[in-house]
Protein backbone atom coordinates (compact mmCIF):
# COMPACT_ATOMS: atom_id res chain seq x y z
CA UNK A 1 0.00 0.00 0.00
CA UNK A 2 1.40 3.33 -0.93
CA UNK A 3 1.97 5.71 1.98
CA UNK A 4 0.90 9.30 1.80
CA UNK A 5 4.78 10.71 0.98
CA UNK A 6 4.20 8.51 -2.49
CA UNK A 7 1.35 10.31 -3.34
CA UNK A 8 2.62 12.90 -2.78
CA UNK A 9 6.11 12.91 -4.58
CA UNK A 10 4.18 10.85 -7.84
CA UNK A 11 5.44 7.25 -6.76
CA UNK A 12 2.32 5.74 -5.92
CA UNK A 13 0.81 3.46 -8.62
CA UNK A 14 -2.68 4.96 -7.85
CA UNK A 15 -4.73 8.52 -6.45
CA UNK A 16 -6.14 7.57 -3.20
CA UNK A 17 -10.23 7.12 -3.36
CA UNK A 18 -11.67 10.76 -3.41
CA UNK A 19 -13.66 10.31 -0.62
CA UNK A 20 -10.38 8.80 1.78
CA UNK A 21 -8.31 10.69 3.98
CA UNK A 22 -5.71 10.58 2.42
CA UNK A 23 -7.06 12.57 -0.75
CA UNK A 24 -7.98 15.25 1.58
CA UNK A 25 -4.31 16.09 2.70
CA UNK A 26 -3.77 20.03 1.83
CA UNK A 27 -0.87 20.29 -0.84
CA UNK A 28 1.29 23.14 -0.42
CA UNK A 29 0.10 26.65 -0.68
CA UNK A 30 -3.91 25.86 0.42
CA UNK A 31 -5.01 28.36 2.43
CA UNK A 32 -6.51 27.54 5.64
CA UNK A 33 -8.97 30.02 5.82
CA UNK A 34 -10.87 27.68 2.88
CA UNK A 35 -11.93 25.37 5.61
CA UNK A 36 -14.19 27.72 7.86
CA UNK A 37 -16.38 28.29 4.93
CA UNK A 38 -16.42 24.64 4.35
CA UNK A 39 -17.62 23.90 8.00
CA UNK A 40 -19.91 26.67 7.98
CA UNK A 41 -21.72 25.08 4.68
CA UNK A 42 -22.53 22.60 6.49
CA UNK A 43 -23.71 23.94 10.00
CA UNK A 44 -25.35 26.45 8.64
CA UNK A 45 -27.59 23.59 7.02
CA UNK A 46 -28.11 21.47 9.83
CA UNK A 47 -28.41 24.33 12.32
CA UNK A 48 -32.51 24.29 10.63
CA UNK A 49 -33.28 21.61 13.23
CA UNK A 50 -33.57 24.76 15.50
CA UNK A 51 -36.35 26.15 13.31
CA UNK A 52 -38.01 22.94 12.64
CA UNK A 53 -41.47 24.12 14.77
CA UNK A 54 -41.91 26.49 11.85
CA UNK A 55 -43.48 23.32 10.36
CA UNK A 56 -45.45 22.07 13.18
CA UNK A 57 -48.74 24.16 12.31
CA UNK A 58 -48.89 23.61 8.64
CA UNK A 59 -48.05 19.58 9.60
CA UNK A 60 -51.35 19.91 11.86
CA UNK A 61 -53.24 20.64 8.43
CA UNK A 62 -52.40 18.08 5.95
CA UNK A 63 -55.69 17.11 5.48
CA UNK A 64 -57.64 20.19 6.04
CA UNK A 65 -55.75 22.65 4.40
CA UNK A 66 -57.45 25.71 6.29
CA UNK A 67 -57.71 23.88 9.51
CA UNK A 68 -56.83 20.61 11.21
CA UNK A 69 -59.52 17.96 9.78
CA UNK A 70 -60.66 14.28 11.21
CA UNK A 71 -57.42 12.21 10.52
CA UNK A 72 -54.69 15.10 10.85
CA UNK A 73 -51.78 15.03 13.13
CA UNK A 74 -51.51 16.30 16.38
CA UNK A 75 -48.76 18.61 17.84
CA UNK A 76 -47.91 15.99 20.44
CA UNK A 77 -47.78 13.27 17.57
CA UNK A 78 -45.17 16.16 15.49
CA UNK A 79 -43.10 16.86 18.46
CA UNK A 80 -41.81 13.83 18.46
CA UNK A 81 -39.96 14.37 14.86
CA UNK A 82 -37.80 16.89 16.88
CA UNK A 83 -37.15 15.00 19.62
CA UNK A 84 -36.07 12.03 17.47
CA UNK A 85 -33.45 14.28 16.01
CA UNK A 86 -32.47 15.09 18.73
CA UNK A 87 -31.65 12.00 20.41
CA UNK A 88 -30.21 10.95 16.73
CA UNK A 89 -28.47 13.73 17.06
CA UNK A 90 -26.31 12.92 20.40
CA UNK A 91 -26.09 9.51 19.74
CA UNK A 92 -24.49 9.27 16.42
CA UNK A 93 -22.35 12.02 17.01
CA UNK A 94 -21.61 9.44 20.08
CA UNK A 95 -20.68 6.95 18.63
CA UNK A 96 -19.53 8.40 15.04
CA UNK A 97 -16.57 9.76 16.43
CA UNK A 98 -14.15 7.01 16.24
CA UNK A 99 -15.18 6.54 12.97
CA UNK A 100 -14.96 10.14 11.83
CA UNK A 101 -11.33 9.77 13.06
CA UNK A 102 -10.52 6.63 10.74
CA UNK A 103 -11.95 8.04 7.43
CA UNK A 104 -11.70 11.62 7.77
CA UNK A 105 -13.86 14.22 7.39
CA UNK A 106 -14.73 14.50 4.15
CA UNK A 107 -16.39 11.36 4.16
CA UNK A 108 -17.84 12.16 7.22
CA UNK A 109 -19.61 15.37 6.00
CA UNK A 110 -20.67 13.81 3.06
CA UNK A 111 -22.28 11.17 4.73
CA UNK A 112 -24.02 13.78 6.45
CA UNK A 113 -25.01 15.49 3.22
CA UNK A 114 -26.72 12.23 2.33
CA UNK A 115 -28.58 11.34 5.15
CA UNK A 116 -29.51 15.23 6.50
CA UNK A 117 -31.13 15.60 2.53
CA UNK A 118 -32.36 11.86 2.67
CA UNK A 119 -34.42 13.06 5.60
CA UNK A 120 -36.43 16.09 4.23
CA UNK A 121 -37.23 13.57 0.56
CA UNK A 122 -38.58 10.95 3.07
CA UNK A 123 -40.15 12.89 5.17
CA UNK A 124 -41.43 14.47 1.88
CA UNK A 125 -42.97 11.58 0.49
CA UNK A 126 -44.31 10.86 4.21
CA UNK A 127 -46.42 13.61 4.04
CA UNK A 128 -47.76 13.18 0.77
CA UNK A 129 -48.37 9.54 2.31
CA UNK A 130 -50.02 10.58 5.29
CA UNK A 131 -47.68 8.31 7.40
CA UNK A 132 -45.71 10.01 10.15
CA UNK A 133 -43.89 6.83 10.10
CA UNK A 134 -42.22 8.16 7.34
CA UNK A 135 -41.75 11.40 9.27
CA UNK A 136 -40.12 10.08 12.21
CA UNK A 137 -37.61 7.40 9.98
CA UNK A 138 -37.02 10.59 7.46
CA UNK A 139 -36.03 13.58 9.52
CA UNK A 140 -36.14 12.20 12.73
CA UNK A 141 -33.61 8.97 12.83
CA UNK A 142 -31.93 10.04 8.84
CA UNK A 143 -32.08 13.84 9.66
CA UNK A 144 -30.68 13.55 12.80
CA UNK A 145 -27.90 11.26 12.05
CA UNK A 146 -27.17 13.56 9.44
CA UNK A 147 -27.20 16.57 11.93
CA UNK A 148 -24.81 14.28 14.35
CA UNK A 149 -22.20 13.91 12.21
CA UNK A 150 -22.55 17.10 10.05
CA UNK A 151 -22.03 18.84 13.65
CA UNK A 152 -18.85 17.42 14.79
CA UNK A 153 -16.94 16.36 11.64
CA UNK A 154 -15.82 19.90 10.65
CA UNK A 155 -14.39 21.03 14.58
CA UNK A 156 -11.22 18.62 14.71
CA UNK A 157 -10.26 19.85 11.62
CA UNK A 158 -10.39 23.08 12.44
CA UNK A 159 -8.58 22.89 15.73
CA UNK A 160 -6.05 21.41 14.01
CA UNK A 161 -5.43 24.10 10.99
CA UNK A 162 -6.05 26.40 13.65
CA UNK A 163 -3.89 25.51 16.47
CA UNK A 164 -3.24 29.66 17.34
CA UNK A 165 -6.60 30.31 17.50
CA UNK A 166 -8.57 26.75 18.32
CA UNK A 167 -11.62 28.94 19.88
CA UNK A 168 -11.85 31.60 17.37
CA UNK A 169 -11.80 28.67 14.29
CA UNK A 170 -14.88 25.98 16.34
CA UNK A 171 -16.41 29.45 17.43
CA UNK A 172 -16.57 30.18 13.64
CA UNK A 173 -18.65 27.10 12.58
CA UNK A 174 -20.59 26.33 15.55
CA UNK A 175 -21.91 30.00 15.34
CA UNK A 176 -23.28 28.78 11.85
CA UNK A 177 -25.44 26.16 13.70
CA UNK A 178 -27.03 28.82 15.67
CA UNK A 179 -27.56 30.55 12.52
CA UNK A 180 -28.63 28.00 10.48
CA UNK A 181 -32.38 28.50 11.78
CA UNK A 182 -32.11 31.77 10.98
CA UNK A 183 -31.56 31.45 7.37
CA UNK A 184 -34.26 28.58 7.74
CA UNK A 185 -36.81 29.77 9.32
CA UNK A 186 -37.62 32.83 7.12
CA UNK A 187 -36.71 29.94 3.78
CA UNK A 188 -39.27 27.92 4.96
CA UNK A 189 -42.56 29.94 5.27
CA UNK A 190 -41.24 31.53 1.87
CA UNK A 191 -41.02 28.46 0.42
CA UNK A 192 -44.64 27.14 2.26
CA UNK A 193 -46.43 30.27 1.30
CA UNK A 194 -44.82 29.42 -2.90
CA UNK A 195 -46.56 25.99 -2.68
CA UNK A 196 -49.49 26.64 -1.33
CA UNK A 197 -51.96 25.38 -2.93
CA UNK A 198 -56.09 24.48 -2.11
CA UNK A 199 -54.84 20.90 -2.18
CA UNK A 200 -51.65 21.15 -0.58
CA UNK A 201 -50.53 23.17 2.38
CA UNK A 202 -46.87 23.22 0.78
CA UNK A 203 -44.90 21.18 3.32
CA UNK A 204 -43.83 18.21 1.11
CA UNK A 205 -43.02 20.50 -1.43
CA UNK A 206 -40.88 22.61 0.53
CA UNK A 207 -38.82 19.34 2.14
CA UNK A 208 -37.96 18.54 -1.38
CA UNK A 209 -36.94 21.69 -1.87
CA UNK A 210 -34.72 22.00 1.24
CA UNK A 211 -33.39 18.26 1.45
CA UNK A 212 -31.73 18.84 -2.36
CA UNK A 213 -30.47 22.44 -1.12
CA UNK A 214 -29.14 21.12 1.79
CA UNK A 215 -27.29 17.93 0.32
CA UNK A 216 -25.88 20.29 -2.73
CA UNK A 217 -24.88 22.86 0.53
CA UNK A 218 -23.11 20.10 2.67
CA UNK A 219 -21.58 18.49 -0.55
CA UNK A 220 -20.04 21.43 -1.81
CA UNK A 221 -18.55 21.90 1.99
CA UNK A 222 -17.68 18.09 2.34
CA UNK A 223 -15.64 18.63 -1.29
CA UNK A 224 -13.61 21.69 -0.07
CA UNK A 225 -12.95 20.72 3.36
CA UNK A 226 -8.58 19.58 3.28
CA UNK A 227 -6.79 18.24 6.40
CA UNK A 228 -3.49 19.85 6.96
CA UNK A 229 -0.18 17.52 7.09
CA UNK A 230 0.46 15.62 10.11
CA UNK A 231 3.79 17.93 10.73
CA UNK A 232 1.99 21.15 9.57
CA UNK A 233 1.68 24.97 11.31
CA UNK A 234 0.77 27.93 10.58
CA UNK A 235 3.70 30.45 9.04
CA UNK A 236 5.49 31.61 11.55
CA UNK A 237 3.93 30.25 14.27
CA UNK A 238 5.97 27.73 17.09
CA UNK A 239 3.61 26.46 19.90
CA UNK A 240 4.81 28.49 22.87
CA UNK A 241 7.51 27.23 25.04
CA UNK A 242 6.10 28.09 28.29
CA UNK A 243 2.45 26.90 27.70
CA UNK A 244 -0.48 27.11 30.08
CA UNK A 245 -0.60 24.38 32.41
CA UNK A 246 -3.71 23.52 30.59
CA UNK A 247 -2.65 23.10 27.60
CA UNK A 248 -1.48 19.74 26.84
CA UNK A 249 1.43 18.97 23.84
CA UNK A 250 0.22 15.25 24.25
CA UNK A 251 -2.62 12.57 23.16
CA UNK A 252 -5.00 10.88 24.66
CA UNK A 253 -6.94 8.10 22.54
CA UNK A 254 -10.74 8.43 22.15
CA UNK A 255 -11.52 5.57 24.61
CA UNK A 256 -9.04 6.35 27.28
CA UNK A 257 -10.71 9.84 27.25
CA UNK A 258 -13.56 8.16 28.89
CA UNK A 259 -11.65 6.50 31.86
CA UNK A 260 -10.17 10.32 33.04
CA UNK A 261 -11.81 12.48 35.28
CA UNK A 262 -11.43 15.23 32.76
CA UNK A 263 -13.84 14.02 30.35
CA UNK A 264 -16.90 13.59 33.23
CA UNK A 265 -15.98 17.19 34.45
CA UNK A 266 -16.06 18.71 31.43
CA UNK A 267 -19.16 16.69 30.62
CA UNK A 268 -20.77 18.56 33.80
CA UNK A 269 -18.99 21.90 32.69
CA UNK A 270 -21.38 21.42 29.76
CA UNK A 271 -24.40 19.82 31.23
CA UNK A 272 -24.75 22.78 33.78
CA UNK A 273 -23.58 25.36 31.04
CA UNK A 274 -26.70 24.34 28.61
CA UNK A 275 -29.30 23.59 31.05
CA UNK A 276 -28.98 26.86 32.15
CA UNK A 277 -29.16 28.65 29.25
CA UNK A 278 -32.19 26.09 26.75
CA UNK A 279 -34.77 25.95 29.19
CA UNK A 280 -34.82 29.79 28.68
CA UNK A 281 -34.65 29.75 25.56
CA UNK A 282 -37.74 27.82 25.07
CA UNK A 283 -39.63 29.82 27.33
CA UNK A 284 -38.33 33.31 26.90
CA UNK A 285 -41.40 34.40 25.07
CA UNK A 286 -43.93 33.72 27.95
CA UNK A 287 -41.49 34.61 30.79
CA UNK A 288 -41.21 38.05 29.47
CA UNK A 289 -44.95 38.82 28.82
CA UNK A 290 -45.70 37.52 32.12
CA UNK A 291 -42.97 39.56 33.93
CA UNK A 292 -44.17 42.62 31.91
CA UNK A 293 -48.01 42.10 31.60
CA UNK A 294 -48.68 46.02 31.07
CA UNK A 295 -45.80 46.59 28.71
CA UNK A 296 -44.67 43.53 26.70
CA UNK A 297 -47.39 42.39 24.20
CA UNK A 298 -47.07 38.85 21.60
CA UNK A 299 -45.20 40.16 18.81
CA UNK A 300 -42.89 42.51 20.84
CA UNK A 301 -42.03 39.04 23.16
CA UNK A 302 -41.37 37.20 19.54
CA UNK A 303 -38.83 40.32 18.84
CA UNK A 304 -37.28 39.29 22.06
CA UNK A 305 -36.70 35.42 21.13
CA UNK A 306 -35.15 37.04 17.70
CA UNK A 307 -33.00 39.01 19.91
CA UNK A 308 -32.24 35.96 22.39
CA UNK A 309 -31.20 33.77 19.10
CA UNK A 310 -28.93 36.68 17.78
CA UNK A 311 -27.16 36.32 20.75
CA UNK A 312 -26.87 32.92 20.91
CA UNK A 313 -25.36 32.95 17.33
CA UNK A 314 -23.07 35.96 18.04
CA UNK A 315 -22.08 34.67 21.62
CA UNK A 316 -20.39 31.37 19.85
CA UNK A 317 -17.98 33.55 17.96
CA UNK A 318 -17.15 36.14 20.43
CA UNK A 319 -16.78 33.91 23.46
CA UNK A 320 -15.17 30.82 21.77
CA UNK A 321 -12.84 33.68 20.16
CA UNK A 322 -11.75 35.40 23.55
CA UNK A 323 -11.19 32.10 24.72
CA UNK A 324 -8.28 32.23 22.85
CA UNK A 325 -6.58 35.14 24.91
CA UNK A 326 -8.75 34.03 28.42
CA UNK A 327 -8.16 30.20 28.89
CA UNK A 328 -10.74 27.94 28.59
CA UNK A 329 -11.13 27.41 32.14
CA UNK A 330 -10.92 31.22 32.83
CA UNK A 331 -13.93 31.42 30.10
CA UNK A 332 -15.95 29.07 31.50
CA UNK A 333 -15.58 30.75 34.77
CA UNK A 334 -16.99 33.58 33.37
CA UNK A 335 -19.90 32.08 32.22
CA UNK A 336 -21.12 30.51 35.15
CA UNK A 337 -19.77 33.49 37.66
CA UNK A 338 -21.87 36.37 35.49
CA UNK A 339 -24.30 33.90 35.07
CA UNK A 340 -24.96 33.01 38.29
CA UNK A 341 -24.89 36.97 39.28
CA UNK A 342 -27.54 37.37 36.37
CA UNK A 343 -30.07 34.94 37.14
CA UNK A 344 -30.20 35.97 40.48
CA UNK A 345 -30.29 39.93 39.42
CA UNK A 346 -33.36 39.11 37.04
CA UNK A 347 -36.40 38.87 38.65
CA UNK A 348 -35.21 41.97 40.92
CA UNK A 349 -35.31 43.49 37.22
CA UNK A 350 -38.45 42.40 36.32
CA UNK A 351 -39.34 43.57 40.01
CA UNK A 352 -38.57 46.85 39.57
CA UNK A 353 -40.39 46.94 35.61
CA UNK A 354 -36.90 47.59 33.92
CA UNK A 355 -37.53 46.11 30.68
CA UNK A 356 -34.45 47.13 29.01
CA UNK A 357 -32.00 45.64 32.09
CA UNK A 358 -34.43 42.19 32.17
CA UNK A 359 -33.65 41.82 28.37
CA UNK A 360 -29.43 42.82 28.73
CA UNK A 361 -29.60 40.41 31.07
CA UNK A 362 -31.08 37.54 29.55
CA UNK A 363 -28.91 38.56 26.22
CA UNK A 364 -26.17 38.08 27.88
CA UNK A 365 -27.04 35.31 29.64
CA UNK A 366 -27.70 33.71 26.27
CA UNK A 367 -24.55 35.16 24.84
CA UNK A 368 -22.39 32.61 27.34
CA UNK A 369 -24.90 29.91 26.40
CA UNK A 370 -23.61 29.73 22.79
CA UNK A 371 -20.62 30.41 23.86
CA UNK A 372 -20.15 27.07 25.97
CA UNK A 373 -21.08 24.88 22.95
CA UNK A 374 -18.54 27.16 20.52
CA UNK A 375 -15.59 26.42 23.42
CA UNK A 376 -15.78 23.14 24.82
CA UNK A 377 -14.05 21.67 21.64
CA UNK A 378 -10.96 24.19 21.99
CA UNK A 379 -11.51 22.86 25.82
CA UNK A 380 -11.46 19.56 24.95
CA UNK A 381 -8.61 19.74 22.63
CA UNK A 382 -6.40 21.40 25.41
CA UNK A 383 -7.00 18.82 28.09
CA UNK A 384 -6.37 15.73 25.47
CA UNK A 385 -4.32 16.58 22.63
CA UNK A 386 -6.06 17.18 18.86
CA UNK A 387 -5.65 13.93 18.00
CA UNK A 388 -8.90 12.65 18.74
CA UNK A 389 -10.33 15.49 19.63
CA UNK A 390 -13.40 15.11 17.07
CA UNK A 391 -14.30 11.99 18.53
CA UNK A 392 -14.14 12.89 22.61
CA UNK A 393 -16.22 15.59 20.83
CA UNK A 394 -18.98 13.67 20.33
CA UNK A 395 -18.95 11.99 22.73
CA UNK A 396 -19.32 15.02 24.93
CA UNK A 397 -22.34 16.21 23.23
CA UNK A 398 -24.41 13.69 25.10
CA UNK A 399 -24.08 16.54 28.06
CA UNK A 400 -26.28 18.76 25.47
CA UNK A 401 -29.04 15.78 25.23
CA UNK A 402 -29.47 15.21 28.50
CA UNK A 403 -29.65 19.10 29.14
CA UNK A 404 -31.92 19.29 26.44
CA UNK A 405 -34.23 17.11 28.49
CA UNK A 406 -33.35 19.14 31.82
CA UNK A 407 -33.29 22.11 31.09
CA UNK A 408 -36.85 22.67 30.12
CA UNK A 409 -37.98 20.36 32.88
CA UNK A 410 -36.68 22.36 35.22
CA UNK A 411 -38.50 25.70 34.29
CA UNK A 412 -41.91 23.94 32.85
CA UNK A 413 -42.43 22.00 35.80
CA UNK A 414 -41.13 24.00 39.14
CA UNK A 415 -43.02 26.62 37.80
CA UNK A 416 -45.79 24.55 37.31
CA UNK A 417 -46.01 23.56 41.17
CA UNK A 418 -45.34 27.38 41.80
CA UNK A 419 -48.47 28.59 39.88
CA UNK A 420 -50.36 25.55 41.60
CA UNK A 421 -49.45 26.44 44.96
CA UNK A 422 -50.97 30.29 44.91
CA UNK A 423 -47.79 31.95 43.48
CA UNK A 424 -48.67 34.80 40.93
CA UNK A 425 -47.09 33.38 37.57
CA UNK A 426 -45.14 36.99 37.58
CA UNK A 427 -43.47 35.82 40.84
CA UNK A 428 -42.95 31.66 39.74
CA UNK A 429 -39.60 32.17 37.94
CA UNK A 430 -38.11 33.62 40.88
CA UNK A 431 -37.03 30.25 42.63
CA UNK A 432 -36.62 28.62 38.87
CA UNK A 433 -33.96 31.21 38.50
CA UNK A 434 -32.56 30.51 42.48
CA UNK A 435 -31.90 26.97 41.24
CA UNK A 436 -30.29 27.69 37.75
CA UNK A 437 -27.84 29.88 39.83
CA UNK A 438 -27.12 26.67 42.38
CA UNK A 439 -26.99 24.78 38.93
CA UNK A 440 -24.10 27.25 37.51
CA UNK A 441 -22.40 27.19 40.95
CA UNK A 442 -22.29 23.39 40.58
CA UNK A 443 -20.66 24.00 37.04
CA UNK A 444 -17.90 26.62 38.23
CA UNK A 445 -16.92 24.13 40.62
CA UNK A 446 -17.42 21.16 38.41
CA UNK A 447 -14.75 23.81 36.12
CA UNK A 448 -12.29 24.43 39.04
CA UNK A 449 -11.72 20.54 39.70
CA UNK A 450 -10.29 20.45 35.70
CA UNK A 451 -6.72 19.49 35.66
CA UNK A 452 -4.26 18.25 33.43
CA UNK A 453 -4.57 14.43 32.31
CA UNK A 454 -2.37 12.18 34.43
CA UNK A 455 0.23 11.06 32.35
CA UNK A 456 -0.35 7.18 32.22
CA UNK A 457 -3.46 8.13 29.80
CA UNK A 458 -1.16 10.04 26.92
CA UNK A 459 -0.67 8.07 23.72
CA UNK A 460 3.24 7.01 22.73
CA UNK A 461 4.55 9.19 20.31
CA UNK A 462 4.44 5.98 17.57
CA UNK A 463 0.77 5.33 18.32
CA UNK A 464 0.11 8.80 17.28
CA UNK A 465 2.41 9.55 14.31
CA UNK B 1 -10.00 24.67 -6.31
CA UNK B 2 -7.43 21.78 -7.40
CA UNK B 3 -5.49 19.73 -5.04
CA UNK B 4 -1.40 20.50 -5.81
CA UNK B 5 -2.03 24.27 -6.88
CA UNK B 6 -2.06 27.26 -4.16
CA UNK B 7 -5.51 28.33 -3.09
CA UNK B 8 -7.27 31.12 -5.27
CA UNK B 9 -8.23 34.14 -3.79
CA UNK B 10 -10.85 35.01 -5.99
CA UNK B 11 -12.29 31.38 -5.72
CA UNK B 12 -11.70 31.81 -1.30
CA UNK B 13 -13.45 34.99 -1.16
CA UNK B 14 -16.61 33.23 -3.54
CA UNK B 15 -16.68 30.73 -1.11
CA UNK B 16 -16.30 33.41 1.89
CA UNK B 17 -19.42 35.02 -0.06
CA UNK B 18 -21.79 32.16 -0.51
CA UNK B 19 -21.78 31.20 2.97
CA UNK B 20 -21.68 34.84 4.82
CA UNK B 21 -24.31 36.13 2.13
CA UNK B 22 -27.24 33.46 2.97
CA UNK B 23 -26.12 34.20 7.23
CA UNK B 24 -26.34 37.80 6.71
CA UNK B 25 -29.67 37.38 5.07
CA UNK B 26 -30.85 35.47 8.36
CA UNK B 27 -29.75 38.02 10.69
CA UNK B 28 -31.29 40.97 8.71
CA UNK B 29 -34.65 38.92 8.85
CA UNK B 30 -34.03 38.39 12.68
CA UNK B 31 -32.86 42.08 13.62
CA UNK B 32 -36.46 43.16 11.98
CA UNK B 33 -38.18 40.71 14.18
CA UNK B 34 -36.18 41.57 17.17
CA UNK B 35 -36.49 45.19 16.31
CA UNK B 36 -41.00 44.38 17.37
CA UNK B 37 -39.40 44.38 21.45
CA UNK B 38 -38.07 48.12 20.91
CA UNK B 39 -41.21 49.50 19.20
Amino acid sequence: MSSISDYKNGQGQSKPPFFSKEATIAQPGFSRWMVPPAALAVHLCIGQAYAFSVFNGPLTKVIGITQSGPGDWALTSLGWIFSLAIVCLGLSAAFAGRWLEKVGPRRTMFTAACCFGAGFLVSAVGVWLHQIVLLYLGYGLLGGIGLGLGYVSPVSTLIRWFPDRRGMATGMAIMGFGGGAMIAAPLSVLLMNHFKSATSVGVAETFVVMGVLYFISMTIGSLAIRIPPADWKPAGWTAPVAQGKLISRNHVHIDEALKTPQFYLIWAVLFFNVTAGIGILSQASVMIQESFKETITAAAAAGFVGLLSLFNMGGRFVWASASDALGRKNTYFVFFLLGAVLYYLVPSFAAAGNVALFVAAYAVILSMYGGGFATVPAYLADIFGTAFVGGIHGRLLTAWAAAGVAGPVLINYIRAYEVAHGVASADAYTITLRIMVVLLLLGAACNFLVKQVDAKHHMKETATA
Amino acid sequence: MIEGHPTNKPVMLVFWAYVLIPLAWGVYNTLSQAAKLFS
